[in-house]
């Protein structure tokens, strides 16, 4: 009975120092199938998503389960410890103001603040602004690129 | 601000002139004993009757939030403050808009990008050429950079061309532009957030976040466009993009080229890189210093890409 309590309690801690969940903090995020940006993307995970994190690599977290369903590795700075809550009105909300656990998503300098802001400031002008946004080089292309001069090697 | 707010305020203020008195007898506060003192004074006011135990709980969360500034700034926030301080540069300078050229230098930047420490923010890596021939270049919070055509005129080579860029990523690397914002400026927006954080933002709390993102977009331009970063932090992006430079396969040594390249055309009474930056030579003393010699090196395949876009430079 001893060694049973005794391996349940092993296989706890094993569980929670093994695995544990972050959540998405960026807009769109890649899994790859090796802890580097040149792998091969397995699946994506989005904004908010709550993830399960496994093994850690030179910056890189691997992700072991998403709402997707996809497995991967990440770079760490896609990923915070803190929840992220999408929508007001929750009552978690109210604590994430310390900023410690949860973070608000849509909320402070957001989309909102962003329309007040221009109704204020006439002169001000997003279409260059939303036009860079859309300066993305293909992930195969970067890599391309890369090997075509000598580098990320 | 709400009256609910206005509430909260005159009660935090209460207990930080009890949390003052205290400090005022523990010299060197700092914020964790900011926090401490905050909450021993929460927890007299509510011995003595004048605050409730959650009033008491609010407000030392909410002095935890204003201690904080601007490490609580979530990526996704930081994105939309990004946005608006390259909408306010773009008031000053026209975009370059050749594709080709705003292509490639995507292709370099976002290439750098992924061999930062911090390869992802919330809307990514995004380069834009200016049409101008000042020396400047401007690095957003989350990683807006605009590069005027004349920074680029200080570039040889690709490599020296990636080592303007990931001096730039250097500073979205490590928050300078958000560490901008002055000591305060976020209380009022941290605090309505603490108290009306599960509601949608009304109008005069709106009136005040605006307001907050509004000192703290004039903090980052000003800093931007006019004073310039420290000389610490200039020679910490330039550190960082030497291991950007080195992750990525490019030649260190291409950023203190390209600053001697700067370094003939630096006019210090120019209103550009020469007001708000160290001399290229104190930059050049600093990466020498630490072992990073000049370097003209590249490889043939770079070269020729770069020497294919230089007329639009």
């Amino acid at each position: 009975m001893t060694k049973w309590i005794l391996m349940c309690a092993l296989a706890l801690a094993a569980t929670v120092a093994g695995a544990r969940e972050m959540s998405v903090q960026v807009r769109d995020g890649q899994l790859r199938n090796r802890a580097s940006f040149l792998g091969t993307v397995t699946g994506s995970v989005a904004y908010g998503d709550r993830v399960e994190v496994g093994r850690s690599q030179a910056g890189w977290l691997e992700v072991v389960r998403a709402p997707s369903g996809a497995t991967g590795w990440i770079h760490e700075s896609a990923l915070t410890p803190k929840r992220l809550v999408l929508g007001s009105g929750a009552d978690d909300a109210r604590i994430g103001a310390s900023g410690e656990e949860v973070a608000l998503a849509g909320k402070g300098f957001s989309k909102e603040v962003e329309a007040e802001y221009k109704k204020q400031n006439a002169k001000l002008d997003y279409k260059w602004v939303d036009r860079m946004l859309t300066f993305k080089i293909p992930d195969a292309e970067l890599v391309r690129f890369l090997r075509q001069g000598g580098l990320g090697q | 601000m709400s009256a609910k707010a206005r509430s909260m305020w005159m009660k935090t203020a209460w207990v930080g002139a009890v949390a003052a008195a205290f400090a005022a007898m523990w010299a060197g506060t700092g914020c964790e004993t900011m926090n401490q003192l905050t909450e021993l004074g929460t927890s007299i006011a509510v011995a003595t009757g004048d605050i409730t135990t959650n009033e008491a709980e609010s407000i030392n969360r909410t002095t935890r939030a204003v201690t904080k500034t601007f490490e609580d700034i979530t990526p996704e926030q930081e994105y939309y403050i990004g946005r608006t301080v390259a909408a306010t540069v773009l008031l000053g300078y026209k975009p370059q808009s050749t594709s080709a050229l705003n292509d490639y230098v995507n292709r370099v930047g976002q290439s750098l990008a992924q061999f930062s420490s911090r390869p992802e923010t919330f809307g990514g890596y995004h380069f834009l050429v200016l049409d101008s021939d000042d020396i400047n270049a401007f690095a957003a919070p989350g990683g807006l950079i605009l590069v005027t055509r004349g920074l680029l005129q200080c570039c040889s080579t690709e490599d020296e061309l990636a080592a303007v860029l990931a001096h730039e990523i250097g500073h979205v690397e490590k928050l300078h532009g958000l560490r901008a914002i002055k000591t305060g400026r976020l209380n009022s927006a941290l605090t309505i957030l603490a108290v009306e954080a599960g509601k949608n933002l009304g109008g005069e709390d709106l009136a005040e976040v605006t307001q907050a993102f509004d000192e703290s977009i004039n903090d980052i331009t000003t800093t931007l466009m006019n004073s310039g970063y420290s000389r610490r932090l200039e020679y910490e992006a330039d550190w960082a993009a030497v291991q950007i430079l080195r992750k990525t396969g490019y030649e260190p040594g291409a950023l203190v080229a390209m600053l001697e390249n700067m370094a003939q055309n630096w006019n210090p009474s120019r209103h550009d890189f020469a007001a708000t930056h160290p001399p290229p030579q104190d930059r050049i003393d600093q990466l020498r210093r630490r072992g990073v010699a000049s370097s003209k090196a590249t490889q043939a395949a770079r070269q020729k890409r770069f020497d294919a876009v230089r007329k639009w430079i």
